[in-house]
């Protein structure tokens, strides 16, 4: 499973860059714009970590599920990834397209928010002691009951920001670049997900081994 | 109401915390659904008042002076993006390392028992 | 569901009844909050006059800072005496006993903010009390907000290590949508012209975040406190 997927993830990223070039110019934002065909995919790949965290978060909260717990901690590493790849890209964007690095609108600050609280999830895991992975995973169900907000607030709130609206407006050249790189990311996120679960899987194997040697 | 207290007794009575729970979640968003869209239109009204968007000029009219090289910024973002994906990577990649090399020693240590 | 309110009322009153004995909680949670609200007036004041929509937001995070303060200490109290274990080896749902523990907290900080908001609203001249049924419902929904979820996190990190950092950690992002509901709402109140639609829909979100939450802590309360 592992190396065709490698294989197929480095296909989409090498040729990632032709095709956002190719792509046409956004009017009136030139060629900073261009940035939104990372943008937009890496924040899809934190919303599919995030949903994916608080799902597994949920499952082992309810039902005990150890490799629930592992896809959850796994996928909130990578929500924060994602998240970051996100929260620097827009800025850098945001710099050129609005004149300013940050706006405390709804969606940019939701954003950030879901972000934190998955770095706090981390934190949690990493410093709460034993038994901070049932912890962790009530955090991770908060969490997650962030995520509509955070996609409503840009349709209630009219903010500078792009509506949800964009994606089926976009002209032909844009979509398929973008939908490009969403493949792209997924595939990576996919791809992230399998090695960093085996980590865990292995680390668990391990711990079974030192309590065994020590009975 | 909630179930709670000692430990579940029989698959039945999961399915049917699990039944109650999802109908409170259906509830939930018919209820968050309508709470968001009666707050809509309070709130783009108080939007509409914002200055930020009228602050807004696209950037072919802009003066040449004000606009900012966008080469910079889009290398650094798309710089960015690859750096912390092989950063991240490459520490799964450490991590997986270490903790299989200490799986081998381990069995190696066992089978000379 | 009769059993359930009188096990959360009584456990409510046990809180009530240890709290009032010393007064503790009560009156170092209450002289933080008005300690924070003097700093935030030299930080927010320019001229003599308050910075626009600071009161709001210095009324906001004093009752975030002290309300993450009283839910440390009386957690703290708690684990001191282990009641948290007691309470979970009684044949009660333990739903009920967040819901107890739930209603001690706002109790408290119910008080505290009877004498922190007037007071806020002396210092900084903020015609706070003009619309004083919105602005109870404001403090009420968005105080629940807070409580419940810190509740549960209180609870959770009871056993957990670094639980002092943790508690505000975790709290704050989580509860952010609360705050920013609050401080809104109270600077739509403190204008002179007062929007009341608007007002009415952060008081309905808040409302919908208060329902959100207490559901989820409800739910999460008894697997995340069992081994």
């Amino acid at each position: 499973m592992f190396p065709p997927l490698i294989v197929l993830a480095m296909i989409f990223f090498v040729c990632a860059p032709v095709f956002i070039a190719w792509a046409p110019y956004e009017s009136t934002m030139g060629l900073v714009q261009k940035i939104f065909y990372f943008h937009l995919p890496s924040w899809a790949a934190m919303f599919v970590a995030a949903i994916v965290c608080g799902i597994a978060s949920a499952v082992f909260l309810f039902k005990g599920r150890v490799i629930a717990d592992r896809i959850a901690v796994s996928s909130a590493e990578l929500a924060v990834v994602f998240g970051l790849i996100g929260l620097v890209s827009g800025p850098l964007w945001a710099r050129k397209a609005w004149g300013v690095w940050w706006q405390w609108d709804a969606r940019l600050t939701m954003a950030l928010v879901l972000w934190m609280i998955f770095v706090a999830y981390l934190l949690l895991r990493e410093y709460g002691g034993p038994g901070s992975e049932k912890l962790a995973a009530g955090v991770a169900l908060f969490g997650m009951a962030n995520v509509p907000f955070v996609y409503w607030s840009v349709n209630v709130w009219r903010t500078v920001h792009p509506t949800t609206n964009v994606v089926p407006t976009l002209v032909p050249g844009m979509r398929g670049a973008l939908w490009w790189s969403l493949v792209g990311f997924l595939l990576l996120y996919a791809l992230a997900m399998m090695a960093r679960v085996r980590l865990e899987e292995q680390r668990a194997a391990l711990e079974r081994i030192y309590r065994e040697l020590d009975d | 109401m909630i179930n709670g207290g000692t430990h579940c007794c029989s698959k039945g009575d999961s399915v049917k915390v699990t039944v109650r729970r999802a109908a409170v979640l259906c509830l939930l968003l018919i209820l968050g659904i309508g709470v968001m869209e009666t707050s809509a239109t309070g709130l783009l009204a108080q939007s509409m008042q914002t200055s930020q968007q009228d602050e807004f000029v696209p950037i072919d009219e802009l003066e040449t002076e004000d606009q900012l090289p966008a080469a910079p910024l889009l290398i650094a973002a798309y710089g960015f993006a690859w750096f912390a994906m092989f950063v991240y990577l490459w520490s799964i990649w450490r991590r997986l390392a270490r903790v299989e090399r200490e799986l081998a020693s381990l069995a190696s240590r066992t089978t000379e028992r | 569901m009769k059993r359930f309110f009188a096990v959360a009322v009584l456990i409510m009153r046990k809180d009530l009844r240890v709290e009032t004995r010393s007064l503790e909680l009560f009156l170092t949670t209450l002289f933080f909050a008005v300690s924070s609200v003097l700093v935030f007036a030299f930080g927010f004041v320019r001229n003599g006059r308050p910075v626009e929509n600071a009161v709001a937001g210095i009324l906001w995070i004093a009752i975030a800072f002290a309300g993450t303060l009283a839910l440390g200490r009386t957690f703290e109290r708690e684990r001191y005496h282990d009641v948290l274990r007691s309470l979970l080896l009684a044949p009660v749902d333990r739903p009920a006993i967040y819901v107890g523990k739930l209603l001690g907290i706002l109790t408290l900080l119910a008080a505290v903010e009877v004498v922190v908001v007037p007071l806020i609203a002396l210092l900084f001249q903020a015609p706070l009390f003009r619309h004083p049924v919105l602005l109870f419902l404001l403090l009420l929904l968005g105080t629940l907000g807070f409580t419940a979820v810190g509740t549960l996190f209180g609870a959770m990190l009871v056993r957990a290590r670094s639980r002092d950092v943790l508690l505000p950690v975790l709290l704050y992002p989580i509860t952010i949508p609360v705050i920013i509901a609050g401080v809104r709402g109270t600077a739509v109140l403190l204008e002179p012209e007062m929007d009341l639609a608007i007002v009415r829909a952060w008081i309905g979100m808040l409302a919908f975040f208060d329902v959100v939450f207490i559901t989820l802590s409800l739910w999460t309360f008894e697997p995340v406190m069992t081994e």
